[in-house]
């Protein structure tokens, strides 16, 4: 079985993230940048398929500017076998949409065989979560979003548990498929320096979006990016009496 | 003796690379794991060295789970409502 994972460089989850002054975007010149944490999982879980002798090969795949590269050297210290980076200069990957990133995908997997694509349920930039959906939707598979427990059931099926509201419910797909990973698929393993350092071994292939036929032509117009509204300080009160009518004040209580 | 002494070298390449992610920023705890290290920098007893190298392992352990853990903790506080 080989697996493409898809992985996205993000702006790291520790930082602060500032909107630029002309409201047109965040500021990402000088900040860092890591892989997406959904995308790390969802690599995790690919590798221990491997481990666990179900995978054959583990490829992963960053549509980004140049520097996705470091995510995707990232991908293999923590495993993947061979990454394939679609290269997009960094004014269109700021237009890039998770339809565009679907449509290479498919094609890429049209190109290359593949029987499983596991994806991050969602970037921590965008937060679209679409792009899985868009890809099972164009390659005609089957979709299994926001796993949690990943099983082999025989050799043509998946028993995929999903989480969702209220509960867990449990599906089983046919191969090939599309996963998208959740949060408690699993801990991803950290990429130490010495697997870095072996990385840099691996094969890391370049394509740009033309060799997949696809044209990156935005569908939404940014409009504005603002600030979240900042919460207001709060008072203290000297006792329970002036509580009560300060509250009363503000409508909480009759 | 040898590969002691290079056992050592990568313990020290290891943490000072976990060390540039380090909450606290990467000076902080670079500037402390020098002197982790030159503290104990004269001991010559092999069987000494392997136990302070397995205390560094144990260290190296203990700050990826860190980071791990506190990498889960933001997404589920982000994400997830309990």
């Amino acid at each position: 079985m080989r697996v493409l994972v898809g992985v996205k460089r993000v702006i790291d989850y520790a930082v602060k993230v500032r909107v630029k002054a002309d409201k047109t975007g965040v500021v990402k010149d000088n900040v860092k940048h890591s892989m997406n944490p959904f995308d790390e999982i969802a690599l995790e879980e690919a590798v221990r398929l491997k481990e666990k002798k179900i995978a054959k090969e583990v490829v992963a795949v960053s549509c980004g500017p140049t520097a996705s590269q470091e995510t995707l050297r990232t991908a293999l210290a923590m495993g993947a076998d061979k990454a394939i980076h679609v290269e997009v200069d960094a004014a269109t990957a700021e237009k890039m949409e998770p339809i565009h990133v679907a449509k290479i995908l498919a094609k890429l997997i049209e190109k290359e065989k593949f029987d499983l694509v596991i994806l991050g349920k969602q970037a921590i930039d965008d937060d679209a979560n679409q792009t899985g959906q868009m890809l099972a939707g164009f390659l005609d598979w089957p979709q299994a979003m926001f796993a949690s427990k990943i099983e082999p059931d025989g050799s043509t099926h998946l028993k995929v548990t999903r989480e969702i509201d209220g509960g867990l419910d449990t599906i089983k797909v046919k191969l090939p498929a599309v996963i998208s990973a959740d949060l408690r698929l699993n801990e991803p393993r950290y990429a130490t320096l010495p697997n870095i350092m072996k990385a840099k071994k691996k094969p890391l292939e370049k394509k740009t979006p033309a060799d997949f036929g696809v044209e990156i032509k935005p569908q939404t117009e940014t409009v504005e990016v603002s600030d979240p509204p900042v919460r207001q300080a709060g008072i203290m009160v000297d006792d329970v009496q002036s509580l009560v009518s300060k509250l009363r004040e503000k409508g909480a209580i009759p | 003796m040898n590969s002691l002494r290079s056992q050592v070298l990568g313990l020290y390449k290891t943490l000072h690379f976990l060390g540039r992610d380090y909450p606290k920023g990467a000076e902080w705890f670079h500037s402390r794991l020098k002197k982790a290290f030159e503290r104990n920098k004269g001991e010559t007893d092999p069987q000494k060295i392997k136990e302070l190298i397995g205390r560094g392992e144990f260290v190296v352990k203990e700050i990826e789970a860190l980071y791990s853990l506190r990498k889960y903790r933001a997404m589920k506080k982000r994400y997830y409502d309990q």
